[in-house]
Parts: structure tokens; C-alpha cells; sequence
């Protein structure tokens, strides 16, 4: 049986739609048989940061409804065999998703696939708790910046009280990724440091992924950054949270930036 | 200010650790209700609206939440009969 992964945030904009591509391509690329199922029903995205985006045909929805098969709306990436994409619907209509239909589909993918990873709607809404309903592990992307840490906060608890295994009294395995993080700024004081994010939400750090334009240059190229630039320090913090994620013991370094010559002569402290 | 003082900013980072942990810890205790003040409002409405006819407008509910103590504030206006129009006395 499949690991279901969701990731989920709370706020928007901070990186779950990225972090789903590069943990899934960097899992997948171990030879596990990936599924990255897109939430976002309405404005999917997952399509185009896989750069998949004219290959959709069916859709969730579409499998929900019955009107296509799982088989056939699965998109195989065309970098790495066992990595499939499962894109949301473009429609508007919200609704489309129902509680017995995701449960069928995710139980369906399961007994397939090794990982699939539920990528998430922002917010707090119908969309996101679907996402995470059937969830055994989640990876919260959180930016170290206040309201990302307190949407954050308030995602644990909606994953402790209102996904399946919650509710059957089981724990689900929570793990923070921290997305966008400035070594530079941190040591200045200027940005909250990752003790601060761990101490503040006290839950077990997945990676730290620095703040880097390959991400974005990854996105223009509809490829996840753990494929097209392996060595870059981001694809780099991916593929080591993906080894994490499935079990590894590995040590998390935070990335360190020494104080500028100005710093030191001005004595600004680091938080 | 000097110009040292603009270099010299106290860092930002501790203020921002320190108002989630304050506001955090009220978050979470609260998240079984999660909207206590506009339950407030509402039972607080209904029990002048028994006694007096007031307008939804007129009250405000607000909430001051500190670290050991909160305050709650409640303001309402209620019409004085001679601020009715004339017309209608007639």
C-alpha cells in the first residue's frame, strides 16, 4: 500500500505547488511509482509547473463523475517513467468534489502507486480539507514570515482534528518545509530564523529550501527543479527533504551565510 | 536620528517571534470557538433588542487581547425619545 503526502499550507503563494513537483520527481526518480494529484479544482497549476500543461485531457473531476477512468486521466511525465500526474479541473464549480469520490480515487492510487502526494488549495476551505482528508503524512510549506508560520499553525490543527486518521484516533506524521529561506536576512535579524519557525509550530523539520531563482526559472521551463537543475542549492535541499520523506535519517544543515564586513563594523546583531 | 541609528536597526526578527507566540497561544486555545465575539454580539443584541428598539448599527463589540488580560468593549447608542422627528409626534 501506498504513503498519501499531503502538501498544504494554509496561505497561498508560498511554495506547495513547487514543493509537490520537486518532492515528487526527486521520490520518483528513486525508481518509486509516483502519483502527484493536483487539489487546486478551478486553478490548477501543477499541469503547467510540470510543464504538462497541453497533454491534459481528463481530469479529477472527470474521474469522480465517471466519466473517464483513473487510467486515463493519469499523465505520465515524460522525464521520469514512474512519475504521473493527475491534473485538477479547470471548472468552477467547486462542488464537483465529493468526500467519497476523492476517498475512491486516493484507495484506487494507493494500491498502485507508492507515493502520492495530494498538492493542495490554499486556504482552509472544502478544496484543502479534501486534500488532506485522506492524508497519512503532511508537509507543511511554510515561509519563515508571520502570517505564513500563523497559517501554518492553523493547518496542524485543522490536520490533527479533521483528516481520517485524527479522527480514528491514529496519528498523521507532519513535517515543516521551509520554502524561500534567506540565509542573508536571517542572520541579520531580519527574517525568522528556523528555530524560531520549529520552536513557534513545534513540528519536525522536513528541509530548508533556500530562497533561489532556479526555482522560478524551473517554472518557466515547466520542469521541476529537482529534474532540471539537480545541482542548484534548492534542487539540492528537495532532493534531501524527498530522502528524508521516506525515512532516511539525515541531518539538516541550515544554510549559513557569514556576516558581511558592514555587519560586523556596525555590530548588528543576529536574532 | 543619526545616520548610525539607520544602520544600526534593531533587528526584526525577535518583535515578529514574539507577537505569534502571543498571538499563537490565544489562537489555539480559542479554536474550539473560534468566533467569540460575534456570538457575543449577537446574545448581547438580542437581550436589548427585549427592553429597547436599537439598530444593529449602533452597537459595536470589540476585543483587546493582551498577554494575561483582555478586554472586551461594548458600545451602544441608544436613540433618546426627543431625537425622534418632529413629524411623527404630530
Amino acid at each position: 500500500m501506498g504513503k498519501v503526502v499531503v502538501v498544504t499550507s494554509g496561505k497561498g503563494g508560498v511554495g506547495k505547488t513547487t514543493s509537490t513537483a520537486a518532492l515528487g520527481a526527486a521520490v520518483a526518480k528513486t525508481g518509486k511509482k509516483v502519483a502527484l494529484v493536483d487539489f487546486d479544482v478551478g486553478l490548477r497549476n501543477l499541469d503547467l509547473i510540470m510543464g504538462a500543461e497541453r497533454r491534459v485531457v481528463f481530469d479529477l473531476v472527470n474521474v469522480i463523475q465517471g466519466s473517464a477512468k483513473l487510467s486515463q486521466a493519469l499523465i505520465r511525465d515524460k522525464r521520469v517513467e514512474t512519475l504521473f500526474l493527475l491534473p485538477a479541473s479547470q471548472t468552477r464549480d467547486k462542488d464537483a468534489l465529493t468526500e467519497e469520490g476523492v476517498g475512491e480515487v486516493i484507495d484506487k492510487l494507493r494500491s498502485v502507486f507508492d507515493y502520492v502526494f495530494c498538492d493542495s488549495p490554499a486556504g482552509i476551505e472544502r478544496g484543502a480539507q479534501l486534500a488532506m482528508r485522506f492524508a497519512d503524512e503532511a508537509v507543511i510549506v511554510t515561509n519563515p514570515e508571520v502570517s505564513s508560520v500563523r497559517d501554518s499553525d492553523r493547518i496542524i490543527g485543522l490536520l490533527d482534528a479533521r483528516t481520517l486518521r485524527a479522527e480514528q484516533g491514529e496519528q498523521i506524521a507532519k513535517h515543516v518545509l521551509v520554502t524561500r529561506y534567506d540565509a542573508a536576512r536571517a542572520a541579520r535579524g531580519e527574517m525568522l530564523s528556523i528555530d524560531d519557525v520549529l520552536e513557534i509550530l513545534s513540528t519536525p523539520l522536513l528541509g530548508i529550501i533556500p530562497e533561489s531563482q532556479d526555482v522560478l526559472r524551473a517554472s518557466n521551463l515547466g520542469s521541476p527543479v529537482t529534474l532540471s537543475e539537480p545541482l542548484n542549492a534548492a534542487a539540492k535541499a528537495y532532493l534531501d527533504a524527498a530522502r528524508r520523506l521516506e525515512g532516511e535519517d539525515l541531518p539538516v544543515v541550515v544554510p549559513f551565510e557569514r556576516k558581511g564586513f558592514l555587519d560586523r563594523l556596525l555590530g548588528r546583531r543576529a536574532a | 536620528m543619526s545616520l548610525l541609528d539607520i544602520f544600526k536597526r534593531r533587528s526584526s526578527a525577535p518583535v515578529a517571534r514574539e507577537r505569534l507566540q502571543v498571538l499563537l497561544a490565544y489562537e489555539r486555545r480559542n479554536r474550539s470557538q473560534p468566533d467569540l465575539v460575534s456570538i457575543l454580539r449577537e446574545e448581547i443584541m438580542a437581550v436589548i433588542a427585549k427592553h429597547v428598539q436599537i439598530d444593529q448599527d449602533y452597537l459595536q463589540v470589540s476585543m483587546d487581547r493582551g498577554e494575561t488580560m483582555s478586554t472586551l468593549e461594548i458600545d451602544i447608542q441608544i436613540p433618546n425619545k426627543s431625537a425622534r422627528p418632529l413629524a411623527m409626534a404630530g
